[in-house]
């Protein structure tokens, strides 16, 4: 016979959702943000490209690994979306003459609409045919672009000078900050990738904090027992990827705004959307926040450490390739969690 | 409309040349369950053994092939046996990232040996040769070539599946690889066997390519692409499946480009596209799955 | 000597231990019945047997030679054949190709052939290419029981071959038992079934969650230690 003072003092559970590491890194996190954002003041111009490259790079790998860590959907045609978030803002700036900071996300949000129909039809595909079935896809958006010749065809297009240097945000800065208007442009499109990069990383933690997010896990882990307990696999799968293709075409207008230059290939590439993507998910871990940061670092440490010279990180991607992704695919094979 | 019956046709023998292309992805993928990725860089990769084997040592083109198929064989061998069999398993992303890794180092190794210009394999007079079929209508004895030898590469194949000891092996391992073992089978043997028999239809494949057409190092993942579609409008499971996929793509190319030359490409992957969208599993597929 | 012993057994899938340390031993020429529920470990000893499931390599000894780290393709054609739990016949594969596929890796030197196979099964013939899936259960299961004996084994191990069959099908099969140990073949049967199981039987092993908890001949256990040992009460 229990004491009825006893039972009334039975312990309550309480449900912990952050441990003092997490809140560490937590503020650690912030206040790298913040360093991040005082950086035009204080840094080189290189080092605004730089960091704008690692920071597109750490925003599409995050929403490469949402869709395969999380929701088991492999890709290898994000770059559909980035040529077609490219495309759209080539489109709105000319035709439109909208101002960037306008244009770039109306770019991405109009951009990411494609993804509706597509999903309708590649959804069909599984696994590895479906991750080729992505890839179809973006050699379709890719030969229409080359058809549309008032956006430059098959060999592509500037945007007019009226819209870089010469748009109303970049003016506004460029005054606001007592520099030229091209590195005003730079400033922009730096501080735009940061607010995408961690826009997406905080979008990607709320969602996989939520119930949708124990969805995609339980997906993810065992899809056939996940609809027996009424997770509707098909809609959590099309929103996983409605949502990381908008992702991919908020950066591919961002990306190729701040190079101002486009052609189906370069909008379009497999190499520079994709496999650097893949590079950066394996190395950092599949299936965490925290990897698609750590890998995209190390993708940019390699690219300083080989051939310094030449800039363009694809160069040197190139050269560490071979050995790199074979260390890199092995590695997946003995530890599917990758280096993290 | 002669000039209609002529697309149809052209397209046809097309088809050909991508159930070539398919059939080893289409082998491969039904013994063992995996999508190499790198199958048009391979098919690439043999046609420049064949054109280092011409070029290179000067030899007749009959002889390159024979040769290059064999090292083709032993390449295809060793590397499912040392590199993709650890792959294998449940998980598809470690075979597929390794496959994709495998087609850039392809890529980037031809074009420092070989640079990216153009190439091309000359068959000397019957490149340019063609048979009339009356009613204005001719075919060329290439493309006719490459058909006969689709069907003579599907027929050969499907004798070694169903009518021989190994055949029932791969069929066994591709239904049940756990049961398959209690039988005596080694899986890790008889993966780099399919291999290596899919490199050989590879080296074929990559003898008709570059016959008909420039390649360089860098069309790998195209002919992937037409590969892939190929088996996919066919019906996973069914070489002949994947010939009759390989048709329907060609044809869909062919009246494309009759279209308009830009439209070639296009109008295969909407082809593709619309398959998938009426039938999902293909014209022909396998009961099993 | 024993033809199979096992020594100290232990298995695991994953963190799950299955087998705690069994110690068995079956002479050539044996007949011997394994019993226990569901998830007693029966089927995980006959897979670590056969070299599905891994373990130390002196944990078997077949025939003097310690078999426990081996691949199953090398167990097989070291004379040890298995019918797996379900039959698990090849559905691309007819029936005549099921049975093919036994000796395709080993022929031994025996008795058992096409032509034999069909003699004990008398009703195979007629179905030899069918798919082999297309079978009834009892069929099916004479089929997986010929593939096994194909490759003329010196141990045939019977993952619960009564498995969804009704009675009169498993009298049928069982019936095959005698002509298999006039062969010399030793015979391992696992079964939740204890009747026909003891029946065919010279020898029982009891498993209870992993352990053994009976051994003896059959007409020596009471049904009352029988009842205790496999249920645990």
């Amino acid at each position: 016979m229990r004491d009825p003072v006893t039972i009334a003092a039975a312990p309550r559970y309480r449900v912990e959702v952050r441990t003092p590491l997490s809140t560490a890194a937590a503020v650690a996190g912030l206040c790298v943000v913040a360093a991040l954002v005082a950086l035009p003041w204080y840094a080189p111009r290189t080092a605004l490209k730089d960091m704008f490259f690692v920071l597109t790079l750490i925003g599409l790998a995050q929403c490469w690994n949402l869709l395969a860590g999380y929701a088991g959907i492999l890709s290898i045609g994000q770059q559909a979306y980035v040529g077609a978030g490219a495309y759209m803002l080539f489109a709105l700036s000319i035709f439109l003459d909208l101002d960037p900071l306008l244009s770039i996300p109306l770019a991405g949000a109009l951009a990411a609409l494609l993804a509706i129909p597509t999903a309708k039809i590649i959804f069909r595909l599984n696994g590895a045919y479906l991750a080729v079935g992505t890839w179809v896809v973006a050699e379709v958006f890719r030969l229409v672009c080359a058809q549309i010749k008032s956006l430059g065809g098959g060999t592509g297009t500037s945007l007019p000078a009226d819209v870089t240097s010469g748009a109303a945000s970049v003016r506004l800065l460029a005054d606001l900050m007592a520099v030229r208007a091209p590195v005003a442009r730079d400033i922009l499109a730096y501080w735009l990738a940061l607010t995408f990069a961690v826009g997406i990383v905080a979008a990607c933690y709320l969602v996989l904090r939520s119930r949708q997010g124990l969805a995609l896990a339980a997906i993810r882990d065992n899809e056939a027992a996940s609809e027996s307990i009424g997770i509707d696999r098909a809609r959590t799968k099309f929103w996983v990827y409605c949502l990381a293709s908008l992702g991919a075409a908020l950066i591919g207008a961002l990306v190729f705004y701040q190079t101002a230059r486009i052609s189906p290939a370069a909008a379009y590439s497999v190499t520079d959307f994709t496999a650097y993507v893949l590079f950066v998910v394996v190395i950092g871990g599949v299936g965490t926040i925290e990897g698609p940061i750590v890998g995209a670092l190390v993708l940019y440490a390699l690219s300083c450490c080989s051939a310094c010279s030449r800039s363009p990180p694809c160069c040197s991607f190139r050269a560490a390739c071979g050995a790199r992704w074979r260390n890199a695919s092995t590695s997946t094979c003995s530890r599917p969690a990758g280096g993290w | 409309m002669a000039s209609g019956i002529d697309i149809v046709l052209q397209g046809v023998l097309l088809g050909g040349l991508y159930g070539l292309f398919a059939a080893g992805l289409s082998l491969i993928f039904g013994v063992m369950r995996l999508v190499n990725l790198a199958h048009g860089d391979l098919i690439v990769l043999a046609a420049f053994a064949i054109l280092a084997l011409v070029n290179g040592l000067g030899w007749p083109l009959p002889l390159a092939v024979v040769v290059a198929a064999a090292a083709m064989f032993v390449v295809g061998y060793v590397l499912q046996y040392v590199v993709l069999n650890r792959t294998l398993g449940r998980d598809i992303l470690p075979p597929l990232l390794l496959t994709f890794g495998l087609s850039i180092f392809i890529q980037n190794g031809l074009l420092e040996a070989f640079t990216a210009d153009s190439r091309r394999l000359s068959a000397g007079d019957l490149e340019t040769a063609s048979i009339a079929l009356g009613g204005g209508l001719a075919v060329g004895v290439v493309p006719l070539l490459t058909f006969a030898t689709a069907v003579a590469v599907i027929v050969a194949l499907n004798q070694i599946f169903y009518r021989t000891a190994m055949g029932r092996a791969f069929r066994a391992v591709s239904d049940d690889p756990v049961t398959a073992q209690l039988m005596g089978i080694d899986n890790r043997r008889l993966f780099a066997l399919a291999m290596g028999i899919a490199m050989v239809v590879a080296t074929i494949a990559a003898l008709f390519l570059g016959i008909r057409a420039n390649f360089d190092p860098s069309i790998g993942p195209a002919r992937l692409i037409f590969a892939f579609e190929a088996v996919i409008i066919g019906g996973l499971g069914s070489l002949w499946g994947t010939l009759a996929g390989g048709i329907v793509l060609g044809v869909a190319q062919t009246v494309g480009a009759s279209i308009s030359p830009e439209w070639q490409l296009l109008a295969g992957h909407l082809a593709f596209l619309a398959v998938l969208l009426v039938r999902p599993r293909g014209f022909f597929p396998r009961a099993i799955d | 000597m024993a033809l199979l012993e096992t020594r100290e057994l232990s298995a695991f899938y994953g963190d799950f231990q299955a087998l705690f340390g069994i110690s068995m031993a079956f002479e050539a020429g044996d007949t011997v019945a394994v019993i226990g529920a569901n998830g007693a470990g029966k089927s995980t000893l006959l897979k670590t047997i056969c070299g599905l499931v891994a373990t130390r390599p002196d944990a078997v000894v077949f025939d003097g030679r310690p078999i426990g780290g081996l691949r199953a393709a090398q167990i097989m054609q070291l004379g040890i054949a298995m019918t797996p739990e379900g039959r698990k016949l090849f559905p691309s594969l007819t029936v005549e190709e099921n049975l093919l596929i036994g000796a395709d890796r080993r022929k031994g030197s025996g008795y058992w052939r096409l032509e034999t196979v069909y003699e004990l099964f008398p009703g195979l013939e007629a179905r030899r290419t069918a798919a082999a899936t297309a079978l009834s259960g009892g069929q099916q299961q004479m089929v997986a029981i010929g593939r096994a004996l194909m490759s003329n084994p010196r141990l045939l191990l019977c993952d619960e071959i009564s498995l969804g069959l009704a009675p009169v099908v498993i009298k049928d099969i069982y019936a095959a038992m005698p002509a298999i140990r006039a062969q010399g073949t030793t015979v391992v049967i696992v079964e939740q079934d204890i009747v026909q199981a003891l029946a065919v039987a010279n020898r029982v092993y009891c498993l209870q969650e992993g352990r053994v908890t009976l051994q003896g001949a059959p007409a020596e256990l009471s049904r009352e230690a029988i009842h205790e040992a496999y249920f645990g009460h």
